[in-house]
């Protein structure tokens, strides 16, 4: 029963980054992160940031990391509508690091030209990056 | 009858403007295959948004959500999207006057009323709208040289901003859609307030399906609402810029076209003022050796 397969799609603005049979997918539901297996009731749910998990029919598992999004289940068909995602290996944790203290250092300083929801969005995104990544 | 040296100046010249014009048609060729990619690889993306969007829509109780409730336009904001290079054709000049037009119809009087606030992407479009007594809310010359989705998003906010805070009632956007590599289409579309199309088919797949909600629809919704502004503002820049190398592909194939029919007609007249002068010539010997020969 849990090893049936069914489809998942995981698209963003920018393309479609994955389409395959998988067994099991998990995302981070805004209340609370769930995974997917077959023959899960129709549901839809908006996604916080965090971290995206395939595992395709042959044991093939993909990993990554999203800014938030939306995904659908209906049929045993999954369809992941994410702002980004970015495959764990590629992750740049040099990059991710940076864009992190840079929003840090934007909150601290309280300006009035300073976007507090944009660089707090900004510092979320970099530390989920660097969590799903594995480092800090 | 111009002299045989005006006459082959003039064949190098324009054949320097046909390699110039041969070369920017291969870029734009290169260019527009990316960019064209990019409009394709979003459309998925488009197809699920506008599903989400019209899932969730019904569920909605009207005049809740200002984004989607309409009100007396008093002010109009305009976002005109212009490329920033020039050579392709009627690409802006089109643009241009269908902004110009529909401010016309929309708020007959912008010209004296200052009704209107424009939002200009595009180094051509700001340049023109510069010269006229209209006020100018944003311009964005050279845009398109470093096209990102964070500053689409940039621009969405503050459009969405100037709405919520009243000093617009509507935003339209004017941008040239991609429909082929030859052809492009001007859109006039109503941003904000959002008016979403009701497809009919896409409501029938979803009609009878109990759906889970995590959080709630309405929750899902205001998630939804945002994003879906945004993209659909990428996705109009995404078009205008795919629209934009075609119309210059085709333009600069057309100037090739004409330079090679016009170095066809110099090298005729060459040829002509050629065969005339060595007839010329050897006229004059022949007379020569005649006199000497009387």
């Amino acid at each position: 029963m849990f090893d049936r397969p069914f489809a998942v799609e995981i698209i963003t603005p920018e393309q479609t980054v994955l389409k395959v049979q998988a067994v099991s997918i998990s995302a981070p539901g805004v209340q609370g992160g769930f995974q997917v297996l077959y023959g899960h009731a129709p549901l839809l749910s908006s996604l916080g940031p965090g971290k995206v998990q395939v595992q395709e029919e042959g044991g093939v598992t993909h990993v990554y990391a999203t800014g938030g999004g939306f995904l659908e289940v209906r049929d045993n068909h999954v369809i992941a509508m994410l702002d980004s995602a970015e495959r764990v290996e590629d992750i740049d944790v040099e990059r991710a690091r940076a864009a992190r203290d840079r929003a840090a250092e934007r909150l601290r300083k309280h300006d009035a030209h300073v976007d507090a929801v944009r660089a707090e969005a900004a510092l979320h995104r970099a530390i989920n990056r660097l969590r799903i990544a594995g480092v800090s | 009858m111009p002299t045989l040296r005006e006459v082959r100046n003039r064949i190098v010249g324009v054949k320097k403007t046909q390699k110039i014009t041969r070369a920017m048609k291969m870029v734009a060729a290169a260019k527009l295959r990316r960019a064209q990619g990019a409009v394709i690889a979003a459309r998925p993306y488009a197809r699920g948004m506008k599903a989400l969007l019209q899932h969730l829509l019904p569920s909605m109780e009207p005049g809740t959500e200002p984004l989607l409730t309409a009100r007396p336009v008093k002010t109009l904001a305009v976002v005109v999207i212009t490329s920033d290079r020039g050579m392709c054709g009627a690409f802006n000049t089109n643009i241009m006057r269908a902004a110009q037009a529909h401010m016309a119809t929309a708020m007959p009087d912008f010209r004296t009323s200052r009704s209107v606030r424009l939002f200009l992407l595009g180094k051509k479009g700001s340049d023109f709208f510069s010269k006229q007594q209209l006020p100018i809310a944003e311009k964005h010359p050279g845009f398109f040289n470093h096209l990102n989705s964070g500053e689409a998003a940039a621009v969405v906010r503050r459009l969405i901003d100037m709405y919520l805070r009243g000093e617009v009632d509507r935003v339209d956007l004017v941008y040239n859609e991609f429909k082929s590599v030859a052809q492009q289409r001007v859109i006039i579309e109503q941003f904000l307030p959002m008016v979403p199309e009701v497809g009919a088919h896409a409501a029938d797949t979803h009609k009878g399906v109990d759906y889970i909600y995590e959080p709630s629809q309405k929750d899902i919704f205001s998630a939804l609402l945002p994003r879906y502004l945004n993209f659909t503002f990428w996705k109009a820049l995404l078009e205008s810029n795919a629209s934009e190398q075609g119309a210059r592909m085709a333009a600069m194939e057309n100037a090739t076209e004409n330079a090679r029919e016009m170095i066809e007609t110099l090298q005729l007249q060459y040829n002509k003022a050629r065969q005339a002068a060595i007839t010329k010539e050897l006229l004059e010997v022949v007379s020569g050796a005649d006199a000497l020969k009387a």
